[in-house]
């Protein structure tokens, strides 16, 4: 059992950092501000040209075919150079893989990891959210093409997306999970209009709504067999909820870094409590950094988390939120950009409760499908 | 970065928990059958769990700390009264300090608040006390000193005894440097963390095999949301700690010896906060019968009170931490 990178680890690790060295944009920490919306395509692609972008997945749609822990250490090297994360794709590409047929696959995953083309999704709407299953979006088929009709919210990035991975049903006797199916459907299209929404951090670019009025999705562009939609979000979703999949831990650890930095400078500025809540920050973001090692190590085995993966999802909230009252309680009154920033991290960590499941949801699965509680 | 067990730690997990299966206690009776504790001793002995920390030809420990929180862990969720913290404790001091091994089985002398080791002539307690006739304890200097034991004293933990140090005559027998001391404390915060894990697992069970079973407004009470999300924030806590706990417990052997002891104040405080949650969900969810003696929650939640003040719970750690970071003395 070993925590330290092996020698071809620890040379991609200087490789990187040197890369790092010349090629850092500077730009804010991710979903706090929308410059970083902004230049984030921008940031995508350079990762990507420079062969450190997609580390693990297939070689053939422009990945490297690595083990995962390269990805993690792009993260833990970004964090540390205060360069903005790694765009989070996986959760796409993951579903891609494991649901589509290679058409597919060859037409998407390229553009999408090398960051050509950009990706939402769209499953949540106003009166389907934790009851995704009762999702009301449908999708008529009309010869070689599907005509959509229904209204989805929450969608992140919709702004800026050329796609969408799109949940309908296509079968209307179908109650519940059964009958619905996954599409690749095109954004740009008079039958889509979106509408962004503003976060209560004030951030404009990360989501907003769309409506589907006939908008024409080609039947060759179903992501799996017909009715085979539910497991395709099941398997978006499981990977939403892993941190090492997100790149979080160094998120969170380098905020906690930033946090730091303000109790040395003016140790006598700060009370006891402010001082325990950084012990408290540092202690979760560690602790979340060796589940990641934890998890990826049982990767090594081929051991994939179905269930599990909602504890992971409430660890990583819990740090995040931990890191957040941090964050608002020694920064966040600071009338200045460094405040601001940290007043954006808390706002923010609200939301890691919310999206990919709310937590109330992740525990309804840890009791009935871990611990074998009946239901009620 | 690999950090999956050994195959040969896997055996010794399995081995661990065949012995806890068989001879831990599963009812507050168990702690009273004398059979049942000289056997799981016995048990514990031959294993040779109790020299993980011995010292090889080089002097190296025989088994890195990760082998004895896999142990420590076992132990702890079988509510084990045999000897395992305090002789582990006690051999890793005479391994640092190159000392000979002891003729009687030795555990370590804490200070009356159990926080740190106890310097001799100041009041001490032995932990972890039973069949132990001597206890180490460690001068300001770093001298290593044996001091006999005689009576026996109260303790919180109805798994583990302790021991009055009377203040006579001690032996020396070695010394210990500052890194030495380090590497000690990292061993002492990792042990008492996997200790807390494995009450932690072991308290979670209890509560999760009750709440399948009783049966209130004609349903089991593991259906109420409100029971089942208790139960799932205390696996969740569970899994947390355990994840802190890993590295530490590669820490012990791996790293610096600063760095050793942050990674494990920072596992030990995680876990500590977890266990007294953890511990007090299992007696809520037993309602009435959660606050009897006759329930086994109290000797779960009694055996993480004793872990967490070993070298301190939240609090003395969260300090470890923020030393750590260059942020010490303002807790
Ligand atoms: C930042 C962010 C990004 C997002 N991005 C996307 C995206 O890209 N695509 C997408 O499709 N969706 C996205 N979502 C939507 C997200 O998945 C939903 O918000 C979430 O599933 C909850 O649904 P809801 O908002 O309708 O809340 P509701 O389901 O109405 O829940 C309201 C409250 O009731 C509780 N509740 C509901 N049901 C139960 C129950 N059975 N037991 C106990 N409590 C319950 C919830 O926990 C919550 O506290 C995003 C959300 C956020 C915040």
């Amino acid at each position: 059992m070993d925590f330290a990178d092996s020698a071809e680890e620890a040379r991609f690790r200087v490789r990187l950092r040197a890369w790092l060295g010349e090629n850092n944009p500077h730009l804010p920490a991710s979903s706090t501000s929308d410059e970083y919306w902004e230049k984030q395509p921008e940031w995508h692609r350079s990762l990507y040209r420079a062969g450190f972008f997609g580390l693990s997945w297939p070689v053939r749609y422009g990945g490297h075919d690595r083990p995962t822990v390269y990805d993690v250490i792009v993260d833990e090297e970004l964090a540390a150079a205060h360069a903005p994360p790694r765009p989070n794709l996986g959760y796409l590409v993951q579903a891609i893989c494991a649901h589509a047929n290679d058409d597919v696959k060859d037409r998407f995953l390229p553009d999408l990891i090398s960051g050509r083309a950009r990706w939402c999704q769209g499953f949540s709407e106003p009166d389907a959210g934790s009851d995704l299953a009762s999702l009301r979006t449908r999708a008529v088929r009309d010869s070689d093409q599907f005509i959509v009709t229904g209204h989805k919210v929450w969608t992140s990035y919709s702004d800026v997306a050329d796609w969408c991975l799109l949940l309908a049903r296509t079968d209307p006797d179908a109650r519940g999970h059964r009958g619905l199916s996954a599409f690749a459907i095109p954004m740009n299209q008079p039958g889509i209009t979106q509408r962004p929404l503003k976060m209560i951090s004030g951030v404009a670019r990360e989501f907003g709504e769309v409506t589907f009025d006939a908008a024409v999705v080609p039947a060759v562009n179903m992501i799996g067999s017909s009715g085979d939609g539910w497991a395709v979000a099941m398997t978006v979703l499981a990977h939403e909820r892993e941190p090492q999949e997100l790149g979080n831990a160094s998120r969170y650890r380098k905020t906690v870094k930033q946090l730091q930095k303000f109790l040395r400078d003016d140790p006598a500025g700060y009370d006891a409590e402010q001082f325990r809540q950084l012990a408290w920050a540092i202690v979760e973001s560690d602790m979340l950094a060796h589940l990641v090692s934890r998890r990826l190590s049982e990767r090594l085995d081929g051991l994939d988390h179905g269930v599990e993966g909602s504890i992971d999802k409430l660890l990583m909230t819990s740090v995040e939120q931990t890191v957040g009252h941090a964050a608002v309680d020694i920064a966040g009154a600071t009338h200045d950009e460094v405040g601001a920033s940290m007043l954006a991290t808390y706002l923010y960590s609200r939301a890691q409760s919310v999206m990919g499941g709310t937590a109330q949801i992740q525990r309804n699965l840890i009791a009935h499908r871990v611990l074998g509680m009946p239901r009620s | 970065m690999d950090v999956r067990y050994t195959a040969e730690q896997r055996a010794l997990c399995q081995a661990a928990r065949r012995v806890i299966d068989r001879l831990g206690s599963r009812a507050v009776a168990d702690l009273a059958d004398e059979r049942r504790a000289a056997a799981l001793d016995e048990a514990v002995e031959s294993s040779g769990w109790r020299e993980l920390r011995a010292p090889d030809d080089r002097g190296g420990p025989i088994a890195s700390g990760v082998e004895v929180a896999i142990v420590a862990e076992e132990l702890g969720r079988g509510l084990a009264d045999a000897p395992f913290l305090g002789p582990t404790l006690a051999m890793e001091l005479r391994r640092l300090a190159r000392a000979s091994q002891a003729v009687d089985r030795e555990t370590v002398g804490l200070r009356r608040n159990l926080a740190a080791l106890a310097s001799p002539g100041e009041p001490a307690l032995a932990i972890d006390a039973r069949d132990a006739g001597s206890a180490l304890l460690l001068a300001a200097d770093g001298t290593l000193v044996a001091a006999g034991l005689h009576e026996k004293a109260g303790s919180i933990d109805l798994t583990r005894p302790m021991a009055l140090i009377p203040n006579t005559e001690a032996v020396t027998v070695g010394s210990l440097t500052e890194a030495d001391r380090q590497r000690w404390t990292a061993l002492a915060l990792t042990i008492t963390t996997a200790d807390l894990v494995g009450s932690m697992r072991g308290a979670l069970d209890l509560a999760v095999t009750y709440a399948g079973q009783r049966v209130q407004y004609g349903k089991q009470i593991g259906s109420f949301q409100a029971v089942a999300h208790l139960l799932a924030d205390a696996l969740v806590q569970i899994e947390g700690a355990r994840a802190a706990l890993l590295y530490a417990a590669w820490g012990v052997d791996s790293l610096a010896p600063p760095d050793a002891v942050a990674a494990a104040a920072s596992a030990k405080a995680y876990a500590a906060r977890g266990a007294r949650l953890v511990c007090e969900t299992c007696i809520q969810v037993h309602g009435g019968i959660g606050n009897t003696w006759e329930c086994l929650a109290h000797v779960y939640l009694r055996r993480t009170l004793l872990a967490t003040d070993v070298l301190g719970g939240v609090g003395p750690n969260l300090a470890r931490v923020l030393e750590h970071a260059g942020l010490g003395g303002h807790l």
